[in-house]
């Protein structure tokens, strides 16, 4: 596995929050200008720090969605059940708040242009977010691209209308949809959790060699790489992040 | 001057738990997975467990050889440094102590090393003194694949990634070489308490 070179001290950063973008009823992303930001790649993330008036403080990791440029960092929060920091995030924080956060946290979980393709993404949920960045950083590099994306409703699916557009954008990319819990009327995509016969029908196989990135809950994430690598890809060639169902 | 998050006001740790959870660190009930990779499928009839020396002497044990040897219950609080603690985890493992007591060594540091080619690096005396387990059985019950299971390295008073799923050996080292996570920029050593996540805190 490819090594990079550790870094110097990850430092407190203040961030200022400037826009807050709801994604579904549950998920909201906010863009952060982070003045010192040295840049990040694709699939990395980082980490928030809360501060009480009396010192009491909270840290939560959370992955980027954009991809690199400048100071800009946005992050897609997902509200959990009696989660101290997302409940800051969705119910308290304001556009003109500032926040702190360090990064970029990660090294090994990461995609970029210059590492060629194909690229396939697998993500669950809100799993989708660093497989995001990596999608939003295809730009006009023609690298060969597959996404494959689970969420429970369509109410659910995060990053909707993005998604629907970047394939006309980006004609190296494809996107398959599968909604787990219910779909709407006439829809064309999956409808049941993902498994051997539609990895077998959406995905890179194996002789094309791709780089694959599986991100969301840990059952989805256990039984993706297992089928991934049960279709013969090579166990270093599946990365893979796993959001549990606590995190707050 | 420290930073205030206007309006934050946080849900502190019930009293009790406050002083077993280090810094930053929040209390779960959950037993989350965080692994690099694929989870690796190991039957305990092929796994072994080999320690390799620096004068590169080699003892391995298979698993019921493994099983031989005395086992001890520990019940211990575990620290991610994705930001979970969970207190009061249950595991059966054998001590370092015992799998070391026959080798010859004069290592400072010890690299443990996984199927699926992770590792991770510790100075040996983390390892020796009570302070760490080759882990087979939580909670009662045998070690789960994706919680690292047959067996993982448990080394308790660091952060977790330090106790290795899914470990195969350890190799004792005169120098200290980084391992997986460690060459990704986490803390070379890792101690909770002094909140040592990323290089250089």
């Amino acid at each position: 596995m490819e090594r990079t070179a550790v870094r110097g001290r990850l430092s407190w950063l203040l961030a200022d929050v400037v826009e807050l973008i709801p994604e579904t009823p549950r998920v909201k992303s906010i863009r952060l200008r982070v003045p010192g930001w040295t840049g990040h790649l694709p699939g990395q993330h980082v980490d928030l720090r809360l501060t009480a008036e009396d010192g009491y403080q909270a840290q939560r990791s959370y992955s980027i969605a954009n991809p690199p440029e400048g100071e800009n960092v946005t992050i897609t929060v997902e509200l959990v059940d009696n989660g101290e920091v997302s409940s800051y995030v969705h119910e308290e924080l304001r556009v003109g708040d500032r926040i702190e956060l360090r990064g970029p946290i990660g090294g090994y979980f990461v995609w970029e242009p210059a590492r060629g393709g194909p690229l396939q993404l697998v993500g669950g949920g809100s799993g989708l977010v660093p497989l995001m960045a990596m999608a939003r950083s295809l730009g006009g590099a023609a690298v060969p691209a597959r996404m494959l994306v689970s969420a429970r409703t369509q109410e659910d699916l995060i990053y909707r209308q993005e998604l629907s557009r970047l394939p006309t954008e980006i004609p190296d990319l494809r996107v398959d949809y599968t909604l787990t819990r219910s779909q709407p009327d006439g829809w064309k995509g999956y409808a049941r959790r993902v498994d051997r016969a539609m990895l077998g029908e959406t995905t890179f196989d194996s002789g094309q060699n791709p780089q694959i990135f599986v991100c969301g809950p840990t059952g989805f994430v256990e039984s993706v790489a297992t089928i991934l690598r049960e279709l013969g890809h090579p166990p270093e060639r599946i990365r893979t992040e796993r959001f549990g169902p606590t995190g707050g | 001057m420290t930073f205030v998050s206007r309006g934050f006001k946080g849900r502190r740790q019930v009293e009790a738990a406050a002083d077993r959870v280090p810094p930053g660190q929040y209390v779960t009930d959950d037993f989350p997975v965080l692994s690099a990779g694929p989870t690796p499928l190991i039957l305990t009839e092929n796994w072994r467990f080999t320690l390799i020396t620096e004068a590169n002497e080699e003892l391995t044990w298979n698993w019921d050889e493994f099983q031989q040897l005395p086992h001890e219950q520990v019940t211990v609080d575990i620290h991610c440094v994705t930001k979970w603690s969970k207190l009061d985890t249950r595991w059966e493992g054998v001590s370092l102590d015992t799998l070391l007591a026959g080798v010859k060594t004069s290592a400072r540091f010890a690299l443990a090393y996984s199927h699926g080619g992770y590792t991770t690096n510790l100075p040996l005396a983390d390892l020796t003194g009570g302070k760490a387990w080759v882990a087979f059985n939580y909670e009662g019950a045998p070690l789960r694949p994706e919680h690292g299971g047959p067996a993982r390295l448990l080394v308790p008073h660091l952060y977790f990634w330090k106790s290795a799923k899914w470990v195969q050996g350890l190799r004792l080292m005169d120098q200290e070489s980084p391992g997986f996570w460690e060459s990704y920029g986490y803390h070379i050593y890792g101690d909770p308490w002094k909140e040592q996540r990323y290089a250089g805190d």
